[in-house]
This record gives structure tokens, sequence and C-alpha cells, in this order.
């Protein structure tokens, strides 16, 4: 019996072996290739998120599969990185990247594993283009980091300019993760604007892994909060809005991109909360687009399941989308699929996508000054756009 | 401040920090068990957990409710019956650190089962109609989960101190729990007990999950972790082999936390809910390293 198991084991181990030879003589024959890294989490808190985004660039790269560089016409792979939502995995996962030989890396959702892995790709002088990692430490500091959506400066001014104008607020409950960048990031710059402006911000966190977030909730009723914002990651969001429908909580929820989320929006769907995102990208930007992707994610199990089981577009697919082709252009105005001089071409390359438009600061950082701010449609369970919010002065000044 | 002494607010506190202690005395009690028996810490047991919140979710969405509880509480016990036989029993002559190490393999094994099949997101466990109509206690609203939850740990701890003090499988337990070779001399078929002991532990973890993930409805792949981790500590807290105590440590856990995390903000101290429970583990290493009431040798299960 237990040499049966152990002879069985034996093959199996010999079977998956022979699996990765396959898979990875694949791409040698035929065609050349350009690889393009997809360094986002596809497991963790933040798996939601990094499997939305990789199926924009997925869908992007079954629409134009191919670039011609100096009169030969390569193939485009994508090769995956899962950086697991931890910031202990990322590095090894951009190493992986690094050594599978790609030519730029696109990713990650969430701006703590691009910290995280960004040094690994400046190591290996590969250009990194981050999609929706919006955390000004991302690119400060790592001159091989651009991004091509907005700061979290900006987001956390606008969120603080519209909870004002919209609720009259004077109070704001921020919560956000121990220790989590992007979280903590976010409440700073948004405690920053909203107390210049007179208001009262009464900042709180939750250790990794809290799953009580009534006793926080109960908190921010009793001091009196007008406003609750909450920029955590999609596994937290689910679970502070099911608790918050449960206490049946009249304040409005103020979020940040990460709670642009088909997950977010199941979750509050039926209750009588009133919830208000500021995003990249707003279904029905771009009607080619939004029919596309929906077709696309309807054409497979595998991209519905990636999508959380409906076809509600993400800001983040949009975002990917737009970040291989931003790739791909730097490809074609270098004419070259080498990192080096994809590198050398990135600061100047224009783009138009169906975000918007696309171009580089000398920081790596995209110019962008448009946030969509959507609210959750709790009956229907969509997303309805509630106002289109440009940076104000102040932000333009915090951005530099 | 103030509006934080209000009745209201101190009783929501004390409710919540009551009804967590309640699911984790229950997790606590499949720790305390299979220490008591097997000398071993099953640390499959938080994952164990886990899937039966992810059953309950699979299940509920196929069959009516009141079929899919039981169907997943027969699922759950067949998963930690099944456990235990293939991953624990091969190895019982062997060193207690290979099964230790067993079950850290176990364990990993569940959480990246969940996560291939999940996909790693969050999934939203059904409401349960009967566990989360609101209540009002004392100006405080509330669900009805956790009054429910205090007085079902009481009834469910009766009945298996009745079920180990006057009952054969229960006296059988207890023989083993005092020595492993002479009651196996005595014609005790000690395999049968351990998975009894399996069996009850992973039924009342799934009981537990019903009334934790009602609470706080959001199942990710590691959700069984930190409950696993605090009801572990729990079990010390208590004395690693006694229920009574592993009960008593979950209480005093679960309301210590609950308390904490509801301080004013701007103390700044409720990000250290966690840290609390874990400092508490060391102090209590340090200082009694038997637990609250572990002392007693007579009373291992």
């Amino acid at each position: 019996m237990k040499k049966l198991f152990a002879v069985l084991l034996a093959a199996c181990m010999v079977l998956s072996l022979c699996a990765c030879s396959a898979s990875g003589g694949k791409s040698d024959s035929g065609a050349k290739v350009i690889k393009i890294g997809v360094f986002e989490p596809s497991s963790g808190d933040s798996a939601s998120g990094g499997k939305k985004e990789i199926l924009g660039m997925q869908y992007a790269n079954s629409q134009v599969p191919e670039v011609t560089l100096g009169g030969q016409t390569y193939k485009v792979e994508l090769v995956y990185g899962d950086n697991g939502s931890s910031t202990d995995k990322a590095p090894s996962a951009a190493s992986s990247l690094v050594s599978a030989g790609v030519s730029v890396v696109l990713g990650s959702y969430g701006s703590g594993v691009s910290m995280a892995g960004g040094p690994k790709f400046e190591e290996a002088g590969i250009p990194a283009i981050g999609v929706t990692c919006t955390n000004p430490n991302v690119t400060a500091g790592n001159s091989y980091y651009f991004r091509i959506c907005f700061l979290d400066n900006f987001q956390a001014d606008v969120l603080a300019n519209f909870a004002m104008d919209k609720f009259d607020a004077k109070t704001a409950y921020c919560l956000g993760e121990t220790g989590n960048e992007y979280d903590q990031g976010l409440i700073a710059f948004f405690k920053q604007v909203f107390e210049a402006a007179g208001g009262k911000v009464i900042a709180d966190s939750f250790p990794t892994g809290n799953s009580d977030f009534g006793s926080y909730l109960n908190k921010a009723k009793s001091e009196g909060a007008d406003v609750i914002f909450t920029p955590v990651s999609i596994a937290y969001a689910v679970q502070i809005i099911k608790q918050a429908a449960s206490m049946g909580l009249e304040t409005p929820f103020l979020g940040s991109d990460t709670l642009d989320d088909n997950m977010v929006l199941e979750a509050i769907t039926g209750s009588d909360l009133k919830l208000y995102v500021s995003t990249f990208y707003q279904e029905g930007g771009s009607k080619e687009f939004d029919e596309g992707i929906k077709k696309y994610i309807n054409g497979s199990s595998e991209a519905l399941a990636a999508n959380g089981g409906n076809d509600t577009i993400s800001a983040v697919t949009a975002m990917g989308y737009d970040a291989y082709f931003v790739a791909l252009e730097a490809m074609k105005k270098a004419d070259s699929g080498d990192k080096a001089a994809l590198m050398k071409i990135l600061p100047s390359v224009t783009y138009t996508g169906v975000s918007g438009a696309i171009a580089f600061d000398e920081v790596g950082d995209a110019v962008r000054d448009t946030a969509y701010i959507k609210t959750a449609d709790t009956a229907a369970g969509t997303w309805v756009l509630e106002t289109v919010q440009t940076g104000s002065a102040s932000a333009a000044e915090t951005e530099k | 401040m103030e509006q934080l002494l209000s009745a209201e607010y101190i009783v929501s506190i004390l409710l919540s920090g009551i009804s967590l202690g309640g699911q984790l005395a229950l997790i606590a009690i499949g720790y305390t068990m299979v220490y008591g028996i097997l000398r071993l810490i099953n640390f499959a047991h938080g994952d164990v957990f886990m899937v039966a919140g992810l059953l309950g979710i699979y299940i509920s969405a196929a069959l009516p409710m009141y079929i899919a509880i039981p169907v997943v509480i027969a699922l759950t016990i067949g998963l930690g019956f099944f456990i235990e036989r293939a991953a624990y029993k091969p190895l019982r002559e062997a060193p207690r650190m290979s099964v230790m190490i067993s079950a850290i393999g176990v364990s990993y094994l569940l959480q990246n089962t969940a996560t291939y099949i999940t996909g790693g997101q969050p999934m939203t466990y059904p409401a349960i109609d009967a566990l989360t109509r609101t209540v009002s206690i004392a100006g405080a609203s509330t669900k009805l989960v956790v009054i429910i939850t205090p007085i079902l740990v009481v009834v469910l701890i009766v009945l298996l101190t009745t079920l180990i003090n006057h009952t054969k499988i229960g006296m059988a337990m207890r023989a083993v729990s005092k020595d492993f070779e002479t009651s196996r001399l005595m014609g005790i078929k000690i395999n049968n007990v351990i998975s009894m002991t399996f069996v009850i532990g992973s039924g009342l973890a799934v009981v537990g999950s019903i009334l934790y993930f009602t609470t706080y409805p959001a199942i990710t792949p590691t959700a069984g972790a930190m409950p696993g981790l605090k009801s572990f500590v729990a079990a010390v807290f208590g004395g690693i082999g006694s229920i009574p105590g592993a009960v008593i440590g979950a209480f005093l856990i679960g309301i210590c936390e609950t308390i904490i995390k509801g301080l004013p903000s701007s103390w700044n101290v409720s990000v250290f809910s966690d840290a609390f429970t874990f400092a508490l583990l060391i102090v209590i290493l340090t200082c009694k390293p038997t637990g609250l009431f572990g002392e007693k040798a007579t009373d291992k299960v």
C-alpha cells in the first residue's frame, strides 16, 4: 500500500516536471517573442483586484498579440508573477519575472507590493509601469518605476473636498489597516486636506487579519462622524460593508479606488448604506472598450470567474488594458523590445487610452487631473456616476 | 470621549465581546481535546473551521438552509475524521514532532486548496434568517446571533461534559488521555476514541464557524488562521487539555480584545488588540506554563 503510494507520488512529480518543460518549450519554437511581465496578485487579500487588472491586459493582448519592430514581427507574451498581495512574497515574484527575461513589467495592483518589488526591477534595469498603485512612494526614488494612474494625494484631496461639499462634513472617521502603506498614506493625505479646511479627523487602524469591524463602526458612530473614510483592500472593504449594513449605519462611506470592485458592490447591494468611491474609469467612458471587454469576460468561464462572476467593468480592468498599450507604444517608439531602449524612451511616451490621455512627468508619474466619483445604487446593484472631479488648486500644489 | 461612556455603546461592546469569546471557545475546545488525547497541537483545526465556512457558502447556494446546515456539519465532521485517518494515524508511532509537521502540512493544503477553488476572492457568507434578525438590548441594536452564541456555547459544553463524564466513550477518552499505552492494553480501541475526538472537535468547529461567519461574513482562504491562533492561545491560557480552561480563556480573550478595540481612537490603542492576545500568551507561558486549569493532571479531556 505504502509502496504503491510512493510510486504514485513519484509519477505525479515526474509528470508535473514534464508539464513544466512542455509549457516552457512552446515559446522557444515559432515566431520571436517579446515578454511582458505581469506583476499582479492572483492570491491573497487583493487577488480580486489583481485578477481584474490582469483581465484588462489579457483582453488587450488578445486584440493586439503581435508587434512589428525593425521589420520583424514579434509575438507578445504575458509572463505572470503572482506577488500574493503580500510585501514578503513580492520580491521573489519580481525576481521570477526578471529571470524569465521580461522587457517591461506591468503592475501591480496595490502600492505596498509595488514598492517591495520595485528595487528588483531597478537592479535588473527593467522598466515597470504601475497600473493602479497610487502611493507616491512607488515612483519616488525608483527611476525605473512609471505609472499611468493618479496619485493618492490627488485622490485624497478629491475625496476630502467631496465630503465637505456634498455632506457638509465636519468630522471624518478614517479606518485603515496597520502597516499598509496604501491605507495609511491615503489617510494621512486625507487628514492634511480635511484638517486644513477646518474639519476634524479621527484616524483609527485595525490589525492585519482582523474580522471584527463592528467595534470600529460603533466607535465611529459614537464619536459623531459625518463620513467614514475606509481606503482598505477589497477583502476588508467587503467585511466592513457587510457589518455596517447589519448595523444599519446611516453615515455615508467614502472609499478609494480599491473599493471600486464588484465584490464590494455585491456586498452593499440590498442594504441602505451610502458609498462613494473615487476611481479611474466609469463604465460608458469608451463604448467600444465596454462592449469588447464584456464580450471577452462572458466568452470564457475563467474570465468570468476572475471578474467575480458578472460583467460589471472595474476601473482597474480599463487601466490594465491601457497599460498594455502604453508598453506597446513604447516598443514601437523605441523600435525595439530591449529593456534598456524601453527605459530610455518611456519618459517621452504619450498615449490616449480608454481612461484618458497618458503622459509621464519627471518622476515617472502620469499627468492626470481627473477622478470619477461613483456611488453604489444599492437597489439595482450597479455603480452610478456621481460626479467628475478635477483636481483643485491645492491638489496640483501638493502633487509638486 | 463622553459619547463612548453611553450605556448603549458599552453594552454593544460587551455583547460583541461575549459573542466573539463564545465563538473562539467552540474552536478552542477542538484544540484542547486533541491535545489532551494525542498530545498534538492540531494546526489544521483553524483551517477546518474556514473550510466549514466555505462549505456553508457553496452548499447553501444549492440547498435550502435547513438542509444545508446539517449537510455542512456532516461534511466538516467527515473532513476532520478523514484528516486524522490520512495525516495523523499513519504517524501514530512516529515522534510527536512528525505529527505536528504533518498538521502544518494539512493546514497549508487546506488553505491553498481554498485559494484554488475560490480564486482567493473574499466569499460572502449567506445570511441565516434566524441568526441575522436584529434585536435591541438596552438601546444597542445587535444581531440575534450575538445573543444566541453564549447560550449555545453553554448548552454544548454541558452536553460535552456529560458525554465525557457519564458515557462509555467518555470514560474511554479520559482513560486514553491519562495513559495511551495502558488503555490500549486494557482493550480500549484507541483509534475509535481518537476519531471520536476529531469528530467532536470538528463538530464544534462547524457550529463555531456558522456563528462566527454570520457575525463576520467574509471568508478568505486565510480566514481560519487568526481565529485559530487566538483559540489556541485561549486553550493554552486555560491550561491546554482542560475544557473549562479553554472556554474561560476564550471568553476572556474575546471580551478583552473587543474592549481594547472599543477604546477611544484618540488613545490610539485599538491597533494593539491582537498584540494583547499574544502578549497574554507570553505572560502565561513564562509565569504559569500549565495555564489556569492545567495542573490537575486528572482532568485531561
